[in-house]
């Protein structure tokens, strides 16, 4: 009986990602190809992937991390360095080209075809997510999310001052806020080059099958022996440990994991907007990404799909397009787009405490967020260390 | 407030012993590195120390107010265990309603002394009483509902809040900082002692630090609402069965800590001679460090905390270059962290296993 629930919950995940993943793949042909609503969905595209790595450290095992824009940076640069002219001298100015499209093969530098990028992002955005997560193996609860915000300003730092790096023929380490540009096109085999200027249609659909992938670890993950490894960790670190869960190995594979999906995310946004620029790796992205899982459900994967969702367009079109002159005519004299951090922090503020499970909440989850909360007459907990 | 409910680890024995000998010192070694490779190649380059001197002082003024800062973070994290990540916002709040007063009150430059002292003085008082109101704010509207709630529910608030708050500075100053009038003429050099120059700066964050802090640290020693303070950070059930009411002095330590980054508002306003919406963010993580630094929790400890990362942030402005600064300080905040969460002078805490 409990096999054939669970089949059946399973399912409706199926049938749902089924429907939800076909109505958005028919949505471009109603689109124009150049509109900034299809380029609006693309964006929003590539923020579930990340939301959704960032859910597994936060939302499965519970791990508060505040510096994910790390992984995003690492992804973007790792474009900017293997499909761009960024070592324009390298290889006796030749260039180094293994599967790179039409256009990019005859240019100086390193050119990796764009699925080669993101196999080399996945790698090293994932060591990297070891690595920021190991010195956060001893620490609990909010240490952690200072180490991890701290790392992600040293990553920002490096990415504002890496003009100031070089290294072997005068390579710069980044371009600092000059960016690194441009970066090539995403080139499929079989499907030939993507071209932002004419068609932006093929960015959402390549980005639909990621969401696609991204989805399919997610809910396999989540049911596997690792996903209840990780939310018991989540519940309760010293029980898990005395169960045999083991607690090294299970985080870091969380904080690989999550910071992954960062990386392809931002491996697919360097190339989507051509450039790596360091301006866009600043603490508040982090936030940004992390009020969309808090808003849609912490733990909950289409919660998190729903609160990315819904958080890209309030960034990209409600806030700029829709909203902007409210202030204006209101007799205030500013525009809502330098608001829009204050309204993201309103928004976790207020969905924190007055619903901590979020839009589409997740049973278990839910149960842990609402324990206690509002009980006026404040209780302390003396939890066991 | 340092005599925390955790757990020590059973002394005694003598490997507990030497480990806590070897991250102390090992902390303090690496404390000094940097400072002392300076000063050897200051002496073979240059062959004196002013310098080095230099930069010392200024870092030890610079670090007086973010001590004032951390002080806030180490009170409301004592006694809720939580780290107040709008503290830094509301330092930046008070700058900026000390600068709003100063419009009101008519101060500018070269004006005569008494009627700048009192005026200053005014302007303190009262940025100190609209910041320590704003923190108690924070706490009943962001903490309190989620004082049973897991950890990470008023970490995430609290972030929510730093930001609203830091839309509030570009709302009232606009995005880019902004310069203010330098009241105190704080680059004029007061002393000089064989090449190192003490400034006005210098001597009035020093003046300001040190009376605050004294007045802090008697209150909570021997006051009534001090006493029940430390109660309520050693075990709030127990302090509640005590008769103690647990979310007035939980109040009255956000008021406090308030009250000192409204200080520290108004002093960074005169010595940095700017004024930025931002600032509250880095000058809130550098405190942090300090906070940290010195040992979670113990007031002691932030104030020395606060000393240090003043000058390695001084020393990396100067000497590294001010675009590294925050990757230095939170490369030391790392280190701290992993390698000795205990800080210099504090106890083994919860957060730090």
């Amino acid at each position: 009986m409990n096999a054939l629930t669970a089949r059946l919950g399973q399912n409706k995940n199926l049938v749902a990602a089924v429907v939800c993943l076909g109505v958005a793949a028919l949505l471009p042909l109603f689109l124009d190809p150049l509109s900034n609503v299809t380029d609006n969905f693309i964006t929003a595209g590539a923020y579930v992937v990340m939301a959704l790595g960032l859910n597994i450290v936060v939302g499965f095992a519970g791990l508060l991390d505040l510096g994910y824009v790390a992984f995003y940076a690492i992804g973007a640069y790792t474009t900017g360095w293997f499909a761009s002219d960024h070592f324009s001298s390298i290889n006796g100015e030749k260039g180094i080209h293994i599967g790179a499209g039409e256009f990019a093969s005859h240019l100086p530098g390193i050119h990796l075809n764009f699925l080669l990028v993101m196999l080399v992002a996945v790698i090293i955005v994932g060591i990297a997510g070891m690595l920021i997560g190991l010195p956060t193996l001893r620490l609990r609860g909010d240490y952690i999310a200072i180490v991890t915000l701290a790392f992600g300003e040293i990553i920002y730092r490096f990415a504002v001052n890496g003009d100031e790096i070089t290294f072997a023929d005068g390579y710069k380490l980044t371009n600092g806020r000059q960016a690194i540009a441009p970066v090539d096109a995403i080139d499929l085999p079989g499907f030939g080059g993507f071209d932002s200027a004419f068609d932006l249609r093929p960015y959402f659909w390549f980005v639909l099958v990621l969401v696609a992938l991204v989805l399919f670890v997610n809910f396999r993950l989540r049911d596997s022996r690792l996903g209840r490894a990780w939310i018991a960790i989540r519940e309760d670190e010293v029980a898990a440990a005395s169960m045999g869960v083991p607690l090294v190995k299970t985080k870091l594979l969380a904080y690989a994991t999550g910071a992954a999906f960062g990386g392809i995310s931002g491996a697919f946004l360097g190339s989507y907007q051509a450039s790596v620029q360091a301006d866009q790796f600043k603490f508040g992205f982090s936030i940004f990404v992390l009020a969309m899982i808090i808003l849609g459900g912490l733990g909950s994967i289409w919660g998190v799909v729903l609160g990315a969702v819904l958080l890209s367009f309030i960034n990209t079109y409600f806030i700029p397009d829709v909203f902007n002159g409210v202030p204006h005519k209101l007799g205030l004299d500013f525009d809502l787009t330098i608001l829009n951090f204050g309204i993201f922090g309103f928004l976790i503020l207020i969905v924190m405490v007055l619903r901590p499970q979020g839009l589409l909440p997740e049973r278990r989850r839910a149960m842990e967020l609402t324990e206690g909360v509002g009980v006026d007459d404040a209780t302390f907990e003396v939890r066991a260390p | 407030m340092s005599s925390d409910a955790a757990t020590a680890a059973p002394e005694g024995r003598l490997s507990n012993s030497l480990r806590e000998a070897a991250s102390r010192y090992g902390l303090i070694a690496v404390l000094l590195a940097l400072p002392v490779y300076l000063a050897i190649t200051d002496l073979a380059s240059k062959g004196t120390l002013t310098d080095l001197g230099n930069n010392l002082v200024l870092g030890l003024s610079n670090g007086a107010i973010f001590a004032l800062i951390a002080l806030g973070y180490t009170l409301v994290y004592g006694i809720i265990e939580l780290i107040n990540f709008a503290h830094g916002e509301v330092f930046m709040i008070g700058s900026f309603v000390a600068f709003g007063l100063w419009g009101n009150l008519g101060l500018h430059e070269g004006m005569g002394t008494v009627g700048l002292v009192l005026g200053l003085l005014a302007a303190m008082l009262l940025a100190m009483c609209v910041c320590g109101v704003l923190n108690v704010m924070i706490e009943r509207v962001a903490y309190k509902p989620l004082r049973s709630a897991p950890k990470l529910a008023p970490l995430i608030t609290a972030v929510g809040f730093s930001f609203i708050l830091q839309n509030v500075g570009v709302l009232w100053l606009g995005s880019s900082p902004a310069s203010v009038p330098d009241l105190v003429d704080q680059s004029h050099v007061l002393l000089d002692v064989g090449g190192v120059r003490i400034h006005n700066g210098d001597l009035l964050a020093i003046a300001v630090t040190a009376p605050l802090v004294f007045l802090l640290t008697t209150f909570i020693s021997r006051s009534r609402l001090g006493k029940a303070m430390r109660a309520t950070a050693q075990d709030p059930d127990a302090a509640r069965l005590m008769g103690i009411n647990v979310n007035t002095t939980i109040s009255m330590t956000f008021l406090l800590g308030g009250m000192l980054a409204g200080a520290a508002g108004l002093m960074n306003l005169l010595y940095q001679t700017s004024i930025w919406y931002f600032q509250g963010f880095t000058a809130g993580l550098i405190a942090f460090t300090a906070a940290v630094m010195g040992g979670i929790g113990n007031l002691k400890g932030a104030v020395l905390g606060g000393l240090i990362i003043g000058c390695i942030q001084q020393i990396a402005d100067n000497r590294i270059g001010a675009e590294w600064t925050t990757a230095v300080v939170f490369a030391y905040l790392v280190l701290i962290m992993v390698f000795r969460p205990q800080g210099l002078i504090g106890e083994v805490t919860r957060e730090a296993g």
